[in-house]
C-alpha cells in the first residue's frame, strides 16, 4: 500500500491539465520533443508552394523583382523620388525582400488560430510550433530571394562599380534576427487577440500595407526631414532596413540608440507575444 | 493489490458561453480580469446553469461538465457513456488538451493518443510518404520512431505502389487506410477511441477494435466512447455514465449500463385514462386504455430484442358493430414495420379489450410507434389515433468481435442451416 501512495506522487504525472491561469506557465522541454514536427511544417510549407509548377522554387524570386521593377517605374521614374546615392533597382530589392519577409511573417503568423482550427481542435501540439515553422519557412524563402539581391549587389560592386559596402555589414545577421522576431511577435499577439475579436485581422492586413510607407522600403531615411523623421524612427523596423543598407551599400542611417531601442521594442513584444499566445492557446478552440 | 493511477480527474468542470461568443464580451473581458486581478472568483462562474438540452435557456452560460472526479488504472479500459451532449465530447476535448477545463485539474501518466484525429493535418499536395511524417509528428512522433515504423504503416495500408503519390489521387479507402495506420501505430500508454470510428465499413470497424484489444492486452489503458453499448459491454471493464455534464455512475461496466438504460430509455409503454369525456375517441367509440407488457426476466427492465411483447387496449365501444382493429407499427423515420388486423367481430356496446403479441426475436433495435384504425364492417375507418404508444427495443448482449448496427427492418430469428 505504502508503494502505490509513492507512485501517485504528484512529481511522476507527466502532464497536467488545469485551468491554466499561470502568466509563465511555459514549457520549453516540450517544444524540444516536437521539433521535429517543426521541420515537417516547414517541409510542408515548401514543398505544397512549389508543387505542380515547372519553375518551383524560381517563383519566389519573381515576387521582389517584379515589385521592384514596379517601384522603379512609378516612384523613381515617374515620382522622381531620389534613393540617395544608391542604385534604384538596388535600393528597392533590399527594402522589398525585407519588407517581403517581414510582412509575410506577420500576415501568416496573424492567422495561426484562425486558419488551424480544425487541427488545433483534434489533436494537441504545442501551438506556438505553428508561427514558429512560418517564420522558419519564411526564412527560407528569404534567402532565395536575398541571392537574387546578392547578385545585383555583386554586378553594382564589381561592375558598375557604383557602391562600396563597410565591414558593418557583418552586422546584418543581426538585424535580420531581429525583424525575424520583431514580426514573431507582432503575429503571435495579434492571432491570440482576433480569436476573440475578429476585426482586428481586417486592421491588421490594412495597418501592414501603410506600415511600408513608414519604413525605408521607398525613401531612404536620408531623404526624410523634420518631425516626419521623428515617426519613422519610432517604427523599430527603420532604424533596422537603415543598418541593413548601411553595411551593404556604405549608405544609409547607422545609428546605435535607435539600433537598441528597435532591439528593445522587439523583446518586450516578444514576452508579450509569449504571454499572451500562451494563455489564449489554452481554451481559444471554444470561442473561435 | 492496487494498479498506477494514470489519469486522474480532480473536480474538473468546464463552462461554454452560450449564444454568440465575440465582439462585445470586452466589458465581460474587463470586468472578469479586474475580480480575478483582486484574487476573487471569477464573477461570470456563478451563472451557470445545468446542462439540460430539453430546457430552455435561463443563463447565458452552462456547464457542460460539472464537478467530474475518476481515477484510471493502468491497463484498464473504461467506457464512456451517455446520450448526446452529456458532455462524452467535452471529456474527451479535455483528455486530449484541446481545450482546457474550467475549474480542476486532470494528471497524466503517459503518453495520450487518440483515434479520432484520423487524417488530422493531411495535406492532399503531400506524397503518402510525406504525409505519414508529418501527420505521424502531430500525433507526437519523433522522427526516429516513424522511420521505425514506416514499413509497418505502409503495409498495414497497403499502399506501397502509391507511395509516393499525392494523397489527393488516392481512393477515399486508401486515405483512411493510410490516415489510420499511422494513428495505430502511435503506440501511446493512453488510448482514447470515439464512436466515430462505428461509421466505417465493418473491415475498418474491425481493424479498430483488433487494434483495441491489442493495445489493452499489452497492458496500456483504453477510454472508448460510445453510444453502442454492446461494444462498450464486451470492450470495458469498467465505465462512467455521464448526464448533463455531471457523472451519474461509475463503476463496473454492467452495472453501470443497466443504470442507463433504465435511466435513458424513454418508453411510453402505458397510457391510461379516468373518463370517457378525457378519453381520446368519437361518437363511435373512447379508448380508454393502452399498454405494452413486456415479458421481462427478473431484475431486467428494459425491452431487448428478445423480449416478448404484448400490447394491449381498452376501449368503450358506443354502438353495437361489426369491428376489426388494424394496428401498424412503425419507426420514428416513419418506415412502416408492419400492419396488422384482427378479425372482424360483431361487437356489442361497452368495454372490449384487445391484445396483440409481439415474439421475441422479431423486432430490431429501435424505437416503435404504434398507430391505431378502428374498421367497421370491413368498409369505413371510423376513428384512428397515432403514436398512442412508444417504446424502444435495445440490442442484447453479443458475443464475438462485432458490433455495428444490425442492418434490416425486422431481426427475425429463421431456421437458417449450414452443413
Amino acid at each position: 500500500m505504502a508503494d502505490t501512495i509513492k507512485d501517485n506522487d504528484i512529481d511522476k504525472w507527466d502532464i497536467n491539465i488545469t485551468s491554466g491561469r499561470g502568466y509563465l506557465d511555459f514549457h520549453f522541454g516540450e517544444l524540444w520533443h516536437y521539433r521535429d514536427l517543426l521541420i515537417m511544417f516547414v517541409k510542408k510549407d515548401i514543398i505544397t508552394v512549389y508543387k505542380q509548377t515547372i519553375l518551383g522554387p524560381i517563383w519566389f524570386v519573381v515576387q521582389p523583382l517584379l515589385t521592384s521593377m514596379m517601384f522603379l517605374i512609378i516612384f523613381s521614374r515617374i515620382a522622381n523620388i531620389s534613393t540617395g546615392a544608391v542604385p534604384a533597382v538596388l535600393f528597392y530589392l533590399i527594402g522589398t525582400t525585407l519588407w517581403g519577409y517581414f510582412s509575410d511573417t506577420l500576415n501568416v503568423t496573424s492567422k495561426t488560430f484562425t486558419e488551424n482550427a480544425t487541427v488545433f481542435g483534434k489533436v494537441y501540439f504545442p501551438r506556438i510550433i505553428l508561427p514558429l515553422s512560418k517564420v522558419v519557412s519564411g526564412l527560407v524563402k528569404f534567402l532565395i530571394q536575398f541571392s537574387l539581391f546578392l547578385l545585383v549587389w555583386l554586378y553594382y560592386i564589381f561592375i558598375d562599380k557604383k557602391i562600396t559596402p563597410n565591414w558593418y555589414i557583418l552586422l546584418s545577421p543581426i538585424w535580420l534576427g531581429v525583424v525575424v522576431l520583431l514580426s514573431f511577435s507582432f503575429g503571435t499577439i495579434i492571432t491570440s487577440l482576433t480569436t476573440k475579436y475578429r476585426d482586428l485581422i481586417f486592421l491588421v492586413g490594412f495597418g501592414v500595407q501603410l506600415a511600408m510607407y513608414m519604413t525605408p522600403v521607398i525613401i531612404p531615411l536620408s531623404e526624410i526631414h523634420g518631425k516626419k523623421k521623428l515617426f519613422f524612427l519610432l517604427n523599430p523596423l527603420t532604424s533596422l532596413f537603415e543598418a541593413f543598407k548601411y553595411g551593404f551599400f556604405g549608405q544609409g542611417v547607422f545609428d546605435i540608440k535607435w539600433l537598441l531601442y528597435s532591439v528593445a521594442f522587439t523583446l518586450v513584444t516578444l514576452v508579450i507575444g509569449f504571454i499572451i499566445f500562451n494563455k489564449v492557446e489554452k481554451r481559444f478552440i471554444d470561442t473561435v | 493489490m492496487s494498479k498506477e493511477v494514470v489519469i486522474k480527474a480532480e473536480n474538473i468542470s468546464k463552462l461554454y458561453r452560450l449564444g454568440q461568443v465575440g465582439t462585445g464580451t470586452l466589458s465581460h473581458d474587463l470586468k472578469r480580469w479586474w475580480a480575478m486581478t483582486r484574487g476573487k472568483e471569477d464573477p461570470y462562474l456563478k451563472i451557470g446553469a445545468e446542462n439540460d438540452r430539453t430546457k430552455t435557456v435561463q443563463s447565458d452560460f452552462a456547464w457542460a461538465l460539472k464537478d467530474i472526479n475518476f481515477e484510471i488504472h493502468k491497463g484498464d479500459t473504461l467506457g464512456i457513456i451517455g446520450k448526446n451532449g452529456a458532455g462524452k465530447s467535452t471529456l474527451l476535448k479535455l483528455l486530449s488538451r484541446v481545450t482546457s477545463p474550467t475549474t480542476g485539474q486532470i494528471k497524466v501518466k503517459g503518453r495520450i493518443a487518440s483515434l479520432l484525429e484520423v487524417g488530422t493535418g493531411f495535406h492532399p499536395e503531400l506524397t503518402g510518404r510525406e504525409n505519414i511524417f508529418l501527420n505521424g509528428a502531430i500525433l507526437g512522433m519523433t522522427r526516429k520512431e516513424i522511420l521505425r515504423k514506416f514499413d509497418e504503416i505502409v503495409d498495414f495500408a497497403g499502399v506501397q505502389m502509391y507511395i509516393d503519390t499525392p494523397v489527393k489521387r488516392y481512393s477515399s479507402g486508401m486515405y483512411v487506410r493510410l490516415a489510420f495506420g499511422v494513428a495505430a501505430h502511435l503506440e501511446p500508454e493512453i488510448l482514447i477511441v470515439d464512436e466515430v470510428l462505428a461509421v466505417g465499413d465493418a473491415e475498418f470497424q474491425k481493424k479498430c477494435l483488433g487494434k483495441m484489444s491489442d493495445v489493452a492486452s499489452h497492458g496500456r489503458t483504453i477510454i472508448f466512447v460510445s453510444h453502442n453499448m454492446q461494444a462498450v459491454q464486451s470492450l470495458c471493464k469498467s465505465a462512467i455514465y455521464l448526464k448533463s455534464g455531471q457523472i451519474v455512475d461509475l463503476g463496473e461496466t454492467d452495472k453501470v449500463i443497466n443504470n442507463y438504460l433504465s435511466r435513458e430509455v424513454k418508453n411510453c409503454i402505458a397510457a391510461e385514462w379516468s373518463s370517457e369525456e378525457e378519453a381520446p375517441g368519437n361518437e363511435y367509440l373512447s379508448i380508454m386504455s393502452a399498454r405494452i407488457n413486456p415479458k421481462l426476466a427478473e431484475g431486467v427492465d428494459v425491452i431487448d430484442v428478445a423480449t416478448e411483447i404484448d400490447i394491449t387496449f381498452e376501449f368503450i365501444l358506443h354502438k353495437e358493430c361489426n369491428l376489426n382493429i388494424s394496428l401498424f407499427l412503425s419507426t420514428p423515420s416513419g418506415l412502416c414495420i408492419f400492419n396488422v388486423s384482427t378479425l372482424s367481430v360483431p361487437l356489442g356496446k361497452g368495454r372490449h379489450s384487445s391484445t396483440l403479441t409481439i415474439p421475441g426475436r422479431l423486432l430490431n433495435d429501435d424505437i416503435y410507434t404504434i398507430r391505431l384504425f378502428f374498421v367497421k364492417d370491413r368498409g369505413p375507418v371510423i376513428f384512428s389515433i397515432e403514436d398512442i404508444l412508444t417504446f424502444e427495443v435495445v440490442d442484447e448482449p453479443r458475443t464475438g468481435s462485432w458490433f455495428g448496427k444490425w442492418i434490416g427492418a425486422v431481426r427475425p430469428s429463421l431456421p437458417f442451416t449450414l452443413t
